[in-house]
C-alpha cells in the first residue's frame, strides 16, 4: 500500500510562500487518513455481520425444514437397527414345569366385509353360509345390503376356510391378520389356564386378553412386550396332570359323582404340580357361563379353587394339632368320647350312631374319626384359640394362588363362636373352605409346621413362612394321619412302599330348607406321602359320589375318595421319581400259609 | 504450484463423490436385503411357533395314551409302576468273554436282556465295587 505523506514537500513550500501554517496541511492529511481507515473497518465489520446473519439464517432454515419434514412424514421402523430377540408374539406362551407348551399363539385371519365394494351380496351370503355352518344366509344378506360400510364376519378361521373364501372371489371380502390363543392339550389343565379372547379389535390386529384362570390373573405379565419372548413357566407337570385327570375322571364316572377335584402339591416349595377339576371344558372353545341355575354346575366352575365346601372330618387334625401345640394334651391323653353328646338342643353323634367311648386317646380320636372326641377337645382349646389357629393355617382368607377365581373364593366362616360352633367347626362342619385351602393347610403340617403358600408358578423356592406349629406337633399329627391309613377309615389308601398318611372327610351337603341332605355328600381325602418325610400332599374331592357295588349304597369317603386317591398315588409315585420303601423279604424263604 | 493443487483437489473431490455415490447405493441395497431377511426370519419364526404348537398337539397326553392303547399288541406299553424301580447294584455285571463284542453265550451283549437278581433292599444298598479313591497329585 502506498502511503500518502502527511507533509508533502510541494504543498508545504507553496504554503510557506503564501505565509500559511504548514501544520494545517498535516492535520488535514491526518484527518483524511483516519477517515479512510474508519470507512474500511466499518465495511469489514458490516461484511462480517452480514455473513454471520446469512449463516444463522441458513442453519435455522435447515433445522426448521428438517423439523417440518419429520413432523409431516409417516413414521417408519428403523431398518438398520440390529434386531436380535424382537417381539415374536404379542402374548407370551405358557409352559409346564418341564417346558411343554400349555398355551401358545397361532397366526390366523379374521374375515370382514366392506359391502360398498361388494359385487354380488346375494351370492356371497349363500356361499359364506355354505362355508361357515353357523352363519345364516338370509340374515347375512340383510346385513350386507342394509347400507352399512363395514361388517365383521368371522374372528378366526382355518386355512381351508380361508381358501374357500378366496375362491368366492368377491372384492368386498377382506382378511385381517389375527394372533389367536391355542391350547394344544385340549381340556387338560383347563381350569388352570382359563382361556383368552379378543379385546379391542382392528382390521390390522386385535389384542388378546385373558378371560379366566392364570391367563387373566397373570394378564399383565403375559402381555408385557419386554417378556413376550420368555414363556411363563407353571409349576404344573403335564404328565402328572394327565394321569391324575384320567384316574379322577374314571373314579368320578365309576362312583356316579357330579364332579371331582384333585390337588397335588409339593410341601416344601408350595408348588402345585397338578390341579384338576372335573367336569372340564376346552379352553380353545370356552363355553358361555350359565345364565340361570347354579354356577357350580357349569364345567367352567373350578371345584378345586372356587368351590367352598364343608370338608368334614379332614378338619379334625387341625383341632388336634392346636391342642398339641398349646400343650393341653399329648397324643396319649384320654378324652371323653361318650356318644351321643348333647349340647343345648343339639345332639352330636358319631357315624352310624357308634359309640367309641367312654374314653379315647387323642391318637384314636383321629384314627376312629370321633366327632364327640374332637368336640370335647375343641372345648378344652376354646373358640378363640381355635379361630386364631385356623386363621394362621390360612383357612379364613382366600388362597393367594395365581388364579383369578381364587381371590373370590373366601371361606365361609362363622361370625360368632358359641360353644356349638366351636364344636362343629372342630370336625369341619359350619365352616366351608376350598380343597385348595385344605391342601395348603395339610402341606403346612407336612412341612414340619412352617406355613406353605400355594403357588402355580415354577420357582422351587423353599417356603419361608411363619411357623404355625412346633415340629414335634407336626410329626405327631403326621403319625396320627398315618394311623388313619393303617388302621382307621382310610385303609384302602395303603399303597405298599409309600407310607400314605391322610384323613377322610364326609360332609353332607346343605339343602335348600336349611338342613342337610343325607344322600348328597362331599367326600374328601387329604393325604401326604411318604409319612416319614412327607414330600407331597394330595387332596382328592368327590362331589356327590355313591359306591353302588354293595347292597346298600355307600357314601363315605373311605369307600369313594380314598380308593381314587390310592389309585392316583400308585400311578403318580413312579412319575415323581419316588422309590418304594422295600420291606425286607423273609430270609428263610418260607411263606405264611393259612387255610 | 497452485494450479497443480487445484487440479489435485478437484480430483480428490471427484473420487470422494464417486465413493459416496457407491456407498449410498450399497447401503440401500443392504438395507433392502436386511428387510427381506427380517421378513424371512419373521416367517420362519412363525413357522417355528406353528411347528412347536403342532408338536405339542401331536404329543398331547390324550393322543399318546390312545396310541399306546391302539398299539398295545406291538409295544405292550403300560403305565410305570412302583415295582419297576430297581437299584443299579441289582444289575449283574456281564461276564467278560474272549470276544469283547459278544456276550457269554455268543450273542451280542447289547441285545441281552438285563438280568435282575435279588430283591432285598439291604442287598441293593451294598455297593458291589468299593473303589478306593486314589490320591491325586497336583503339580
Amino acid at each position: 500500500m502506498i502511503r500518502t505523506p502527511l507533509r508533502p514537500l510541494a504543498r508545504i513550500l507553496s504554503a510557506r510562500q503564501k505565509g500559511e501554517n504548514p501544520d494545517s496541511i498535516e492535520r488535514e492529511n491526518l484527518r483524511l487518513r483516519h477517515e479512510a481507515i474508519r470507512d474500511k473497518s466499518r465495511m469489514r465489520s458490516e461484511g462480517r455481520l452480514l455473513f454471520l446473519g446469512i449463516g444463522f439464517l441458513a442453519v435455522f432454515t435447515t433445522i426448521g425444514a428438517r423439523m417440518g419434514l419429520l413432523a409431516a412424514t409417516e413414521p417408519i421402523e428403523p431398518r438398520a437397527a440390529a434386531t436380535g430377540a424382537e417381539i415374536t408374539a404379542q402374548r407370551a406362551d405358557i409352559t409346564d414345569r418341564n417346558g411343554r407348551i400349555l398355551a401358545t399363539n397361532m397366526q390366523t385371519y379374521a374375515l370382514y366385509a366392506q359391502p360398498k365394494d361388494m359385487v354380488d351380496p346375494v351370492r356371497v351370503s349363500k356361499e359364506l353360509a355354505a362355508i361357515f355352518p353357523e352363519l345364516d344366509a338370509t340374515t347375512l344378506e340383510r346385513r350386507l345390503t342394509d347400507g352399512r360400510s363395514f361388517l365383521w364376519i368371522r374372528k378366526v378361521m382355518s386355512p381351508e376356510q380361508m381358501q374357500k373364501v378366496h375362491e368366492i372371489g368377491d372384492p368386498g371380502l377382506l382378511f385381517g391378520p389375527r394372533e389367536m390363543r391355542l391350547y394344544p392339550n385340549g381340556t387338560l389343565a383347563a381350569h388352570v389356564l382359563g382361556g383368552a379372547s379378543f379385546g379391542a379389535e382392528d382390521v390390522q390386529s386385535a389384542e388378546v386378553i385373558g378371560t379366566a384362570g392364570i391367563e387373566k390373573a397373570m394378564d399383565v405379565r403375559l402381555r408385557d412386550p419386554a417378556q413376550a419372548g420368555t414363556p411363563l413357566q407353571l409349576s404344573i407337570d403335564l404328565t402328572l396332570q394327565a394321569a391324575i385327570e384320567e384316574i379322577l375322571g374314571a373314579g368320578m364316572n365309576m362312583l356316579n359323582a357330579k364332579g371331582a377335584a384333585a390337588i397335588l402339591m409339593d410341601v416344601h416349595t408350595g408348588e402345585i404340580l397338578s390341579l384338576a377339576s372335573l367336569p372340564a371344558f376346552d379352553p380353545n372353545d370356552r363355553p358361555n357361563p350359565l345364565v340361570k341355575g347354579d354356577a357350580g354346575d357349569s364345567p367352567l366352575f373350578n371345584r378345586a379353587v372356587q368351590g367352598v365346601y364343608e370338608l368334614g372330618s379332614t378338619f379334625k387334625i387341625f383341632t388336634v394339632a392346636n391342642a398339641l401345640q398349646l400343650g393341653l394334651v399329648t397324643p396319649e391323653s384320654e378324652i371323653d368320647a361318650n356318644a351321643p353328646m348333647r349340647v343345648g338342643r343339639f345332639l352330636i353323634k358319631e357315624f352310624k350312631n357308634h359309640n367309641y367311648g367312654p374314653k379315647l386317646s387323642v391318637f384314636d380320636i383321629i384314627v376312629k374319626s370321633s366327632n364327640v372326641g374332637t368336640a370335647n377337645l375343641a372345648m378344652i382349646v376354646g373358640g378363640e384359640r381355635q379361630a386364631v389357629f385356623m386363621r394362621a393355617l390360612g383357612l379364613f382368607d382366600p388362597t393367594p394362588v395365581e388364579l383369578v377365581e381364587a381371590s373370590g373364593a373366601k371361606p365361609i366362616v362363622p361370625k360368632k363362636w358359641p360353644d356349638i360352633t366351636v364344636m362343629t367347626t372342630s370336625y369341619g362342619h359350619g365352616i366351608a373352605a376350598s380343597p385348595m385351602h385344605l391342601a395348603a393347610a395339610y402341606a403346612t403340617i407336612a412341612n414340619g409346621g412352617i406355613k406353605v403358600t400355594p403357588t402355580l408358578l415354577h420357582g422351587g423356592v423353599l417356603q419361608n413362612g411363619p411357623r404355625v406349629m412346633r415340629e414335634q406337633v407336626a410329626t405327631d399329627a403326621i403319625r396320627m394321619l398315618r394311623g388313619v391309613v393303617q388302621a382307621g377309615t382310610a385303609t384302602l389308601a395303603n399303597v405298599p412302599g409309600y407310607q400314605v398318611a391322610g384323613k377322610t372327610g364326609t360332609a353332607e351337603k346343605p339343602n335348600k330348607s336349611g338342613g342337610y341332605d343325607t344322600k348328597k355328600v362331599v367326600n374328601t381325602f387329604a393325604s401326604m406321602f411318604p409319612a416319614d418325610d412327607p414330600k407331597y400332599v394330595l387332596v382328592v374331592m368327590l362331589d356327590e359320589p355313591v359306591e353302588a357295588t354293595s347292597s346298600t349304597p355307600r357314601r363315605t369317603a373311605g369307600w369313594t375318595a380314598v380308593p381314587v386317591a390310592a389309585e392316583v398315588i400308585r400311578r403318580i409315585v413312579p412319575l415323581l421319581g419316588l422309590r418304594p420303601l422295600v420291606e425286607s423279604a423273609p430270609v428263610d424263604g418260607l411263606t405264611a400259609v393259612s387255610n | 504450484m497452485r494450479p497443480v493443487l487445484y487440479v489435485l483437489s478437484f480430483i480428490v473431490v471427484m473420487v470422494l463423490a464417486f465413493w459416496a455415490y457407491r456407498e449410498n447405493y450399497t447401503t440401500q441395497y443392504h438395507l433392502k436385503e436386511m428387510v427381506s431377511l427380517q421378513d424371512e426370519i419373521a416367517t420362519l419364526r412363525e413357522a417355528l411357533i406353528l411347528q412347536r404348537a403342532e408338536w405339542a398337539y401331536l404329543n398331547r397326553p390324550e393322543r399318546l395314551r390312545n396310541l399306546a392303547t391302539a398299539n398295545f399288541d406291538r409295544l405292550g406299553l403300560l403305565p410305570l409302576e412302583p415295582a419297576q424301580f430297581g437299584a443299579a447294584a441289582e444289575v449283574t455285571y456281564p461276564v467278560a468273554s474272549m470276544n469283547p463284542e459278544l456276550g457269554v453265550d455268543g450273542t451280542s451283549m447289547i441285545a441281552d436282556p438285563v438280568e435282575v437278581l435279588g430283591q432285598t433292599a439291604s442287598d441293593a444298598r451294598t455297593p458291589v465295587v468299593t473303589a478306593k479313591p486314589q490320591d491325586k497329585e497336583f503339580p
